[in-house]
C-alpha cells in the first residue's frame, strides 16, 4: 500500500459521511465571510427559518467595497454602503463574529484570517471567494465557494463535495535574490497554464518552497486558483508553527502542545503517489511580468513581448493577438521598455508586512517618475498598516510620492473608487490581469512588490536585480 | 422549501427559443442583496416599454401589451410554456429566484440549459421536458380564447388537461423526492444531523483546539 498525500490526510479527517457514488459530506472548521457573496445566503437562512449551525466557526469582515481614504465619513456609493451595512446587520442577527469597517483588525479576509490565527494548520477553510486558496499555505484545505454553498455551510457546517486529484509541483534548488514567491507563482502558471491545475489540488514542495516565508507561501497558494486548481497546499514545518504561535485565535499552553503534535503529521508520506508531478528549477526563474490578459501570458523581465506569428496553434495565436491589442503592445518590445501610468501595491496576494518592507527597501530615498500618475500602497489589514507605520514604512512611501491608504481590496478589482481609467497601464501586485479587472479598459501587468516599486521609480519595468 | 403538491394552474405561453438568464432577469437587478423581490422585474425588457432600473415602482411603468405575461388571459399563471434551450447563459441563481418569486411553479419546454435546470430544483421549481411535438400542441391550446388549465401531479408524473388528455413526464427520482418533501440541498444535509453531531463529538476529543469558542 502506498502512503497518503497531505490532501488525502486532510480530506479523510473531514469526511462526515460518503455516498455510494463518492459524494462526501465534508466538515468545515472555519468559514470566512465578506459582504459581497453573503447577503443572499443570510436571506436564505431567514426565509427557511434556519440558524447558523456553529456561528463562532465563522469570521466576517467587509473588504471588497470599503473605501481606502476618509473612511470615517462612511461609504459614498449607495450600493457598496448597503452591502457593508447588510453584513453588519446579518452578523448581529445571527451572532457571527465580525471585524467591522472601523475595527483596527479589519482588512482583506485572506490577510486577516492567518494574521489572527483564525486559519490553523489541518483546518478546512472556506469563503465565498476564489482566493481562499491562500490559506493552504498553513497545511489547511482551503477553497472558494458560491453563494448557495455559503448558505449551506452556515446552516450545516458542511459542504457536499467530491474529491479532487493530487498534483505536486516541486520547485527545486535555490531562487536567486530579487526572485520572490510571486515570480515563482507566475513562472509555475506560465509553465502549466491557467487550466493546468483543473481537477487537482496542488501541493507545492521542494527546497525553494521550504525556503519561502509564510507570507511567501501565502502569495504562492493565493495564485493557485489562477492555475485552475481550487486549492494549493504547503506542508507544515517549523516556520508554520512559529507564525501561528501566540496569534489571538491560536490554541495556548496544553492545547498548543497537543495541536503541534497533530500538525507535525501534516505532510505527504515519503511513498505517497501523485496523479501528476511537475518540477521546476528555482535557479532558472527570473522576475516575471505578465504582458497579456491572462496570468499565463507572462514573460521574464529580461525578455520581450512575444510574437503571435511564432505561435503554431492558431487559436492561441488569435488569443495573443487579441490580448496585445487590448494591452496596446507591439510584439517584440523589450519588457523593460513598457512604461506605466499607475502602480498598485496591495491585494490578498501581496499586501502583508513583508511585501511592504520589500517595496520600501527598493524605493528608500527615491521618488516616483514623473510619468507615473499615481502609486497606491494599500495594506492588507489594519494591523499590517499599524506595523508598517511603526517601522516608518509609510514615510518612505509618502516621501517617494506614493499614496498610503487604509486596508481593503481596493484597485485589485475596482469595486470601490480606486480604479484605472480606460487605456491606463498599471504595474500591479494583485492576481488577475483580466480585461477590465482594475477598471473598464484598464491594462494590468502582474508583478512582485519589488518589481512594482521599482517600476514606479523608473517609470517603466526594470529588472529589480540590477536596480 | 415548500413541499410540491398536486395543483391546477393556468399556462402562460412564451413563444421564443433560447431565452437566456439575462432576458429572464436583466443584469442591473443582480446588484441586489436579496433573493426575493425579483418577480416584478421578471422578463423586464420584454414586459415593459421603458428601461428598468432597480428600485422603481413597477406598477407605474408602461406595459408592453404584446407580451404574454401582460395578457389578461394569463394573469395568475403558475405554469410557463417555453421553447428550446430555456435558461441558457449565466449560472447565477437569480433567474429561478425571479421565476419563483413571480409565482411560477412549473416550466415546460423541449429542452433546458443544464445549470438552470439544476438550479430550478434547488429553488422549488419543476422543469418538465416534453418532446417538441407535444409542446407545439400545447402552444396551440394555450393560445385559445380561454386560458389553458393543467393539473400537475408530480407523484404520478402526469399533466392532465381540462379535456381529460393525460401527458406523462420524466423526472429524476431523487429530485422528485426532494420536491415532494420540500427538501433543498440544505434540508437533505440536515437529514444527516446525527452524523454531523457524531463527527463533531469525535473531533472535539481528537482536536479540541478546533472548538475553542471565543
Ligand atoms: S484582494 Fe482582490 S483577489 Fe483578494 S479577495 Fe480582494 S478582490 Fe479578491
Amino acid at each position: 500500500m502506498c502512503g497518503k498525500t497531505l490532501y488525502d490526510k486532510l480530506w479523510a479527517e473531514h469526511v462526515v459521511r460518503t455516498d455510494e457514488d463518492g459524494t462526501a459530506l465534508l466538515y468545515i472548521d472555519r468559514h470566512l465571510v465578506h459582504e459581497v457573496t453573503s447577503p443572499q445566503a443570510f436571506e436564505g437562512l431567514r426565509l427557511a427559518g434556519r440558524r447558523p449551525w456553529r456561528p463562532h466557526a465563522a469570521l466576517a469582515m467587509p473588504d471588497h467595497n470599503v473605501p481606502t481614504v476618509n473612511r470615517e465619513q462612511g461609504i459614498e456609493d449607495p450600493i457598496s454602503r448597503l452591502q457593508v451595512e447588510t453584513l453588519d446587520e446579518n452578523c448581529r442577527t445571527f451572532d457571527i463574529p465580525e471585524f467591522s469597517m472601523t475595527d483596527p483588525r479589519q482588512g482583506i479576509v485572506h490577510v486577516v484570517g492567518p494574521e489572527e490565527g483564525a486559519t490553523l494548520p489541518g483546518m478546512t477553510v472556506v469563503c465565498g471567494d476564489s482566493h481562499t486558496s491562500t490559506h493552504g499555505a498553513f497545511g489547511a484545505l482551503a477553497f472558494g465557494i458560491g453563494t448557495s454553498e455559503v448558505e449551506h455551510v452556515l446552516a450545516t457546517q458542511c459542504l457536499i463535495q467530491k474529491k479532487s486529484k493530487n498534483m505536486r509541483v516541486r520547485v527545486e534548488g535555490k531562487a536567486g535574490t530579487g526572485v520572490t514567491a510571486k515570480d515563482i507563482a507566475l513562472a509555475i502558471i506560465g509553465e502549466i497554464g491557467t487550466a493546468g491545475g483543473t481537477g487537482y489540488v496542488i501541493e507545492f514542495a521542494g527546497e525553494a518552497i521550504r525556503d519561502l516565508s509564510m507570507e511567501g507561501r501565502m502569495t504562492l497558494c493565493n495564485m493557485t486558483i489562477e492555475a485552475g486548481a481550487r486549492a494549493g497546499l504547503v506542508a507544515v514545518d517549523d516556520k508554520t508553527l512559529e507564525y501561528v504561535r501566540g496569534r489571538p485565535f491560536a490554541p495556548r499552553e496544553d492545547l498548543w502542545e497537543q495541536a503541534v503534535a497533530a500538525w507535525r503529521e501534516l505532510h505527504s508520506d515519503a511513498d505517497a503517489v501523485f496523479d501528476r508531478e511537475v518540477v521546476l528549477d528555482a535557479a532558472a526563474i527570473v522576475p516575471q511580468v505578465t504582458w497579456g490578459t491572462s496570468p499565463e501570458m507572462v514573460a521574464p523581465v529580461t525578455g520581450r513581448v512575444p510574437d503571435p506569428s511564432a505561435e503554431p496553434i492558431e487559436v492561441k495565436a488569435e488569443g495573443m493577438r487579441r490580448a496585445l491589442a487590448y494591452m496596446g503592445l507591439e510584439a517584440g518590445t523589450p519588457i523593460t521598455e513598457i512604461a506605466v501610468d499607475k502602480v498598485f501595491i496591495g491585494s490578498c496576494t501581496n499586501s502583508r508586512i513583508e511585501d511592504l518592507r520589500a517595496a520600501a527597501a527598493v524605493i528608500k530615498g527615491r521618488r516616483k517618475a514623473d510619468n507615473v500618475r499615481q502609486v497606491l500602497v494599500v495594506p492588507g489589514s489594519g494591523l499590517v498598516r499599524r506595523q508598517a507605520e511603526a517601522e516608518g514604512l509609510d514615510r518612505i512611501f509618502i516621501d517617494a510620492g506614493f499614496e498610503w491608504r487604509e486596508p481593503g481590496c481596493s484597485m485589485c478589482l475596482a469595486m470601490n473608487a480606486d480604479r484605472l481609467e480606460p487605456g491606463e497601464r498599471c504595474a500591479s501586485t494583485s492576481n488577475r490581469n483580466f480585461e477590465g479587472r482594475q477598471g473598464p479598459g484598464g491594462r494590468t501587468h502582474l508583478v512582485s512588490p519589488e518589481m512594482a516599486a521599482a517600476a514606479a521609480i523608473a517609470g517603466h519595468f526594470v529588472d529589480v536585480r540590477a536596480f | 422549501m415548500q413541499a410540491f403538491n398536486t395543483f391546477t394552474g393556468i399556462v402562460c405561453p412564451l413563444d421564443r427559443a433560447n431565452v437566456d438568464t439575462d432576458a429572464i432577469i436583466p443584469k442591473q437587478f443582480l446588484k441586489s442583496i436579496k433573493r426575493t423581490g425579483f418577480g416584478p422585474n421578471l422578463f423586464d425588457e420584454w414586459r415593459y416599454l421603458d428601461h428598468g432600473e432597480p428600485g422603481q415602482d413597477c406598477s407605474q411603468r408602461p406595459l408592453n401589451p404584446d407580451f404574454a405575461l401582460n395578457d389578461p388571459r394569463y394573469q395568475g399563471a403558475q405554469i410557463l410554456l417555453a421553447r428550446e434551450n430555456f435558461g441558457c447563459g449565466s449560472s447565477r441563481e437569480h433567474a429561478p429566484w425571479a421565476l419563483a418569486d413571480y409565482g411560477f411553479r412549473v416550466i415546460i419546454a423541449p429542452s433546458f440549459a443544464d445549470i438552470f435546470y439544476n438550479n430550478c430544483f434547488k429553488n422549488g421549481l419543476l422543469p418538465i421536458v416534453l418532446d417538441a411535438e407535444t409542446v407545439d400542441a400545447l402552444f396551440g391550446k394555450a393560445g385559445g380564447r380561454e386560458a389553458l388549465e393543467i393539473t400537475v401531479d408530480l407523484a404520478a408524473q402526469t399533466l392532465t388537461l381540462a379535456d381529460g388528455t393525460v401527458i406523462p413526464f420524466d423526472v429524476d427520482p431523487f429530485r422528485k423526492q426532494c420536491l415532494l418533501e420540500g427538501l433543498d440541498d440544505i434540508g437533505l444535509t440536515l437529514r444527516h444531523t446525527d452524523d454531523i453531531k457524531a463527527y463533531e463529538a469525535r473531533r472535539r476529543r481528537e482536536a479540541p483546539w478546533l472548538f475553542q469558542e471565543r
